[in-house]
């Protein structure tokens, strides 16, 4: 199974530090990362994209899923 | 143009507006002096000069609020550690009074040519830098959740409220009648540049010490783009205007303390990183339904009445020696915050995530 990163409920820099974390671990391929507004959405994408990661995401309920991959 | 940039733009633009309005010197916004002048208006402090209901301040909540329903974002959570948020926005606000400014409004005096927010500027950066260290180690206030939505409206409602009361000026709040809370804006105009800075910050994400922090932390320059922008209209407006003037003494509602604009800059700096996010964006998220920055900037009202009850906020005269005091005293409390703070093993904030919801 996809490591899950749950960034949900946690304030600004949290999320974007939890992802570069996940980054560097998975090295490749991907990972999942839970948010639960629009704000870390658009900031966890944001690293993603300047990363030189994809991100994809599908809202949950309110939360986002965010598949994050290489 | 990407939205930060054109916020920047508008937040600087506006601001030497309300300025060229009516508005203290280098102060078109500041939202640390303007909650200090609605604790004054409520009388929580007694400091007859700085005494006024701001409506710049309702407008950031309710252009927030507003856009925030309108585009689906409004969310009410809270839990996150709600008395240490409490706490930490004392200290932002004591910090942010002995300089004589929020991060803001350093970079408004910044683009008006005051020196001495060169230094304040110095010392938020060190602030900042100080507390990137702590979320390194896995400093974190703990998750939020959803609340009972109703708690989403009662700060917006009192914004409403607050613009009402601003407009029929009730004998029984207080208004200043000279010093900084008598120069103010027409209540409308204070209040339609709120309500778009509010908007468009809730949009952009505008955060002052969002931007530094990002950019040391991960080298992600968006936050940051939109407070070099506001640097850079306000400077032109400045200029444009007649209001640009270089130099260190003699600045309007300034003192020229190097060390202590230093600190008190620090310690707002290392204080907004805790909490995630500076005095504006506390107003921007608050609008949003996070009831965790309505309690700091409840936090915020009491640390600017604390700062004037016991004489701790600077002047043009200087900073008072227990100014002085409470400065290290806050950041003597940002150093507990960030060590006890750590619902995760040291130096492991992998265990972030985990630890957290465990």
């Amino acid at each position: 199974m996809a490591k899950v990163v749950d960034a949900r409920g946690l304030s600004c820099p949290e999320p974007i530090l939890l992802t570069k974390e996940a980054m560097n671990e998975v090295g490749s391929g991907s990972f999942e990362v839970l948010v639960d507004n629009q704000t870390q959405c658009f900031n966890v994408i944001r690293i993603c994209k300047s990363s030189g990661w994809n991100a994809q995401v599908t809202p949950e309920g309110s939360d986002f899923r965010i598949t994050v991959s290489k | 143009m990407p939205l930060i940039i054109v916020t920047g733009a508008v937040v600087g633009a506006l601001s030497v507006l309300l300025v060229l309005s009516g508005n203290p010197a280098n102060m078109g916004v500041c939202v640390a002096c303007f909650l200090r002048d609605i604790a004054g208006s409520l009388g929580l402090h007694r400091a007859g000069v700085v005494q006024y209901l701001r409506p710049e301040i309702a407008g950031f909540v309710l252009g927030s609020f507003g856009i925030a329903l309108a585009k689906k974002e409004f969310k009410v959570t809270g839990g996150s550690s709600p008395v240490i948020r409490f706490l930490l926005g004392i200290f932002v606000m004591i910090g942010a009074l002995v300089f004589l400014g929020c991060p803001l409004r350093m970079v408004l005096r910044l683009a008006a040519g005051d020196l001495n927010a060169v230094v304040g500027l110095l010392g938020f950066t060190a602030g900042i830098f100080i507390g990137i260290q702590f979320l390194k180690r896995g400093f974190s206030l703990g998750r939020s959740y959803e609340q009972v939505k109703a708690n989403g409206y009662i700060l917006p409602a009192l914004a409403v409220l607050m613009v009402i009361a601003a407009l029929v000026r009730p004998s029984f709040l207080f208004f200043s009648s000279k010093g900084p809370g008598a120069a103010a804006a027409p209540v409308l105009l204070s209040l339609a540049v709120g309500l778009i800075v509010g908007a468009l910050a809730q949009r952009s994400r505008l955060c002052m010490v969002g931007g530094i922090r990002d950019a040391i932390l991960v080298k992600d320059y968006y936050l940051i783009s939109g407070f070099a922008s506001i640097f850079v209209v306000a400077f032109l407006g400045n200029l444009l205007f007649g209001q640009f003037n270089l130099g260190f003494a003699g600045q309007p509602i300034a003192h020229t303390d190097g060390l202590w604009n230093f600190l008190g800059m620090l310690l707002a700096g290392w204080g907004s990183v805790l909490l995630g996010g500076c005095p504006l964006r506390q107003l921007i998220l608050a609008g949003e339904g996070n009831l965790d920055s309505v309690i700091t900037v409840f936090g915020l009202l009491v640390g600017a009445a604390i700062a004037h009850n016991f004489g701790l906020a600077a002047s043009p005269a200087g900073v008072p020696a227990a100014g002085k005091v409470a400065v290290l005293i806050g950041l003597v409390v940002m150093a507990a915050v960030g060590t006890l703070s750590r619902p995760v093993i040291v130096g492991k904030p992998s265990a972030r995530s985990t630890a957290v919801s465990a």
